[in-house]
């Protein structure tokens, strides 16, 4: 965003002030400040977060962005950059680190693997997607992404914020949404806490398949 | 069609064992059947009196058809040579049981827990057997080969789902639970009790204890290290039992980012593979294309062009370096240099993706080697830019990463003397690559085992003596010398010709039998063990990784070191994640 964007007023400032004085508005402020200094989790999980790293190094330098400050704790951070394949061990780890994360918080996926599961979508310890559990602003496509798809898709990032205001986010709604992701459990397979109930139809159904052949 | 060379030039085990060893006469095997309650006495004559002291790599594989579950172990002698491949079947019975070997090599430790994970095979008087990549109390061992994963669409790929109709459905709406998750029938998770799959992993660890230090009595405190921390390089995850800042106890926790790359590679036709090797250590996609190339090119029973060979050591010995480089930088992180040291490594680092890039299309992911060579010529502009790195930029690169740190004094005081291995420990527990060569083992795969043109080079085998960290930074300083000097000569040998010995196909076919290629990665012995039985697919995939193994002796060099040490040591073991869980 420019300084003119930033500084659009509307109303008409006297000329000796110009330079002294700057109007604008609370979202457009707010939103300038939160887009400059997104500061994302120091969160790797697989190949993608060499090429975060990479893009943090000198060639690509993401600090252009406001964004080169990786804090390594959930609770200063407010991106978290899913790069790599989510596994189901690993699940449990990054809901709760979500939920640790402070409003406003924002995911991307990144590469194919936290987007839909990428190449590794069969296996039986992969999830298909981050997008199953958390919401996911924007979403990168590759197998990794170049550091120019990242920086890309951040740019995305800060254009989605600029467009936010503050009456309608949902952070600051009243009642906020400051429910928390059920953390998943793992049992005899990866259970989500949220399908419970369709989880235990499904079971009494596929008991009910196995048993009728046998009675006849 | 032996693993590295005939195997009658070896001793004769059926002779000295009658009725307890029989050579493998299966067609395109090789090595020995050893009868399985024999198992133990065989591997310390094995290692005693013939001398292969080096376990490299022990592989489970189920012969669901036979009834047979198979465990192959790939023994090989720290003064070079080819390897003595030896195997135990076992009935297909419930339980699988074996003797463990790790009262003889320490170094199947890790690796039999992998197979008591994935195959079920049970190993009695194993010290520690639990789960290793998946959680205690994952239902099924899925590796089996009567095991099917949520998504289960067919037993072999191309899909007949997808091929040749195309009539292709999420793979959401085919399973029951719309999910990547399968329960068995009835099952009711309002029943069902969390069980805290961790405690298994605490009890292993010394107990909780109270001890009275100077009139004050001091607890043992457990710390949690991941697998959400900046230090263990991704998501390893490291359980430490401290007194104060010493570690009392260490386990290894890991399976994070276990994303079945067996599994899925048995689905998958022989060349799908190979874009997914790249994928295992992800920083060397181009040295990880190697063995599996070589594995699968040994039992076709074709040769590679002189052209691609060399390609292929060049392309090798450029990842080493940017690898060892990267270590070097992130090492620096872990003591504290926050990220200057990696911001000089990621500079050299992305000039040789730029030559990467140009050669095979992708700057990580290079998916570059072919069964019979290469994928495409390097473009004789790339070639120039590589012979202007080699021999203008990087050497004086390497220096410059030597002045700046080699002496630091704050470096130095924090490496030397640190986690110590010795020489007996660093064989005894399978340790491969700059790990076992700072102990004062001279061993490298490219001299004790040449395989593609790495005997016409001249070129020394770095080695260190003091088994430290800091000889384990040296070494890695040293071997980007040797691979600078490697890349000179090749650059300057490297005939024209054809880069593909055979007609590039996307369908190979490869005769029945197994394979084990290897070669000496960045990190270690990067090998795979592969099994064909004529079909388009892979029958077992196996890959050793040597991120995977070398851990082995984390807890060995961590214990009675401050916490602080524990991540440079594990800094330097070198870890790469999607190798370590695959």
């Amino acid at each position: 965003m420019t300084p003119n964007e930033l500084n659009s007023p509307g109303y008409d400032i006297p000329d000796d002030m110009k330079n002294v004085v700057a109007i604008t508005t609370l979202d457009k402020i707010y939103n300038f400040g939160r887009r400059s200094s997104v500061w994302p989790l120091m969160f790797g999980l697989a190949c993608c977060a060499i090429e975060m790293i990479a893009a943090q190094a000198s060639r690509y330098d993401l600090a252009r962005f406001g964004m080169e400050v990786m804090r390594p704790s959930p609770r200063q951070s407010d991106l978290m950059l899913v790069a790599g394949t989510v596994t189901k061990k690993m699940l449990p780890a990054i809901v709760r680190l979500y939920n640790q994360m402070p409003e406003p918080k924002y995911v991307i996926a990144m590469g194919a693997c936290a987007s839909g599961g990428g190449p590794f979508k069969e296996g039986y310890n992969v999830v298909a997607g981050i997008d199953k559990y958390l919401p996911v602003d924007v979403y990168i496509p590759g197998c990794p992404p170049t550091p120019q798809a990242l920086v890309y898709g951040l740019i995305k990032l800060q254009e989605k914020i600029d467009g936010q205001s503050l009456k309608q986010v949902r952070w600051y709604q009243k009642g906020a949404d400051s429910v928390e992701v059920p953390i998943p459990m793992l049992g005899p397979d990866l259970i989500d806490p949220r399908r419970i109930p369709e989880i235990k139809t499904k079971a009494a159904e596929l008991a009910a398949a196995a048993t009728i052949p046998n009675a006849e | 069609m032996t693993t590295p060379a005939p195997i009658t030039t070896q001793f004769d085990l059926a002779e000295k064992f009658p009725g307890t060893v029989s050579a493998d006469a299966r067609p395109g095997y090789a090595g020995w059947i050893v009868a399985p309650e024999k198992l133990t006495e065989v591997a310390i004559f094995i290692r005693d009196e013939l001398g292969y002291d080096l376990l490299s790599s022990v592989t489970g594989v189920d012969y669901l058809a036979e009834g047979l579950m198979e465990i192959v172990y790939h023994v090989y002698k720290t003064s070079g040579g080819p390897a003595l491949v030896f195997k135990a079947q076992l009935p297909r019975l419930d339980p699988v049981k074996v003797a463990s070997l790790t009262p003889v090599w320490l170094g199947a430790e890790l690796q039999e827990r992998e197979i008591w994970d994935l195959y079920g095979i049970h190993f009695e008087n194993h010290p520690d057997l639990r789960r290793i990549l998946m959680w205690e109390g994952f239902d099924g061992h899925p590796m089996r080969k009567d095991w099917k994963e949520a998504f289960y669409d067919d037993e072999v790929k191309p899909f007949k789902s997808r091929w040749p109709e195309g009539k292709h459905a999420f793979a959401e709406d085919r399973s029951p639970f719309g999910d990547n998750v399968s329960f068995e029938a009835g099952f009711d998770p309002e029943k069902w009790t969390a069980t805290d799959p961790e405690e298994a992993l605490y009890a292993t660890l010394k107990k909780y204890k109270t001890v009275v230090k100077d009139g004050i009595a001091t607890d043992h405190i457990l710390v949690n290290m991941g697998p959400q921390h900046p230090s263990t390089h991704g998501v390893f995850r490291a359980v430490v039992m401290l007194d104060g800042e010493n570690v009392v106890s260490l386990k290894p926790v890991m399976g994070y980012l276990h994303r079945n790359h067996e599994k899925i590679g048995e689905r998958n036709t022989f060349l799908q593979n190979m874009p997914y090797t790249d994928r295992l250590d992800y920083f060397n996609s181009m040295s990880n294309n190697w063995p599996y190339a070589m594995a699968v090119e040994k039992m076709m029973g074709i040769q590679v062009t002189e052209r691609a060979e060399y390609i292929r050591v060049i392309m090798a010995e450029l990842s080493r370096i940017q690898n060892h480089m990267i270590l070097i930088g992130m090492l620096m992180n872990d003591l504290g240099a926050y990220f200057t040291p990696a911001l000089y490594a990621f500079e050299e680092r992305e000039l040789i993706l730029d030559i990467f890039e140009a050669a095979s299309g992708s700057r990580m992911m290079c998916n570059y080697h072919r069964f019979g060579g290469v994928v495409r010529d390097v473009p004789a502009e790339a070639l120039q830019k590589l012979k202007d790195l080699v021999f203008e930029r990087l050497p004086g690169k390497i220096d410059e990463f030597d002045r700046l740190l080699s002496e630091n004094e704050i470096f130095v005081s924090r490496l030397k003397g640190i986690g110590y291995l010795s020489p007996e420990d660093a064989i005894r527990t399978s340790m491969t690559g700059p790990m076992l060569r700072a102990s004062g083992i001279p061993y490298d795969i490219r001299r004790a085992d040449p395989y593609s043109v790495y005997d016409r080079f001249d070129f020394n085998v770095a080695v260190r003596y003091n088994g430290d960290l800091y000889d384990r930074y040296l070494i890695r300083i040293d071997e980007m010398r040797e691979s600078i000097k490697i890349l000179e000569q090749a650059l300057r040998q490297m005939p024209e010709g054809p880069v593909m010995s055979v007609k590039p196909t996307y369908q190979v076919k490869v005769p029945a039998g197994e394979a084990y290629g290897r070669i000496e990665s960045p990190k270690g012995e990067l090998g795979f063990y592969v099994v064909s039985n004529g079909k388009p697919n892979p029958y077992r995939y196996h890959v050793r990784a040597p991120s995977f193994i070398n851990l082995t002796s984390l807890e060995m060099t961590c214990v009675n070191e401050k916490i602080a040490d524990f991540v440079a040591i594990l800094g330097a073991v070198d870890i790469v994640l999607g190798e370590l869980d695959r």
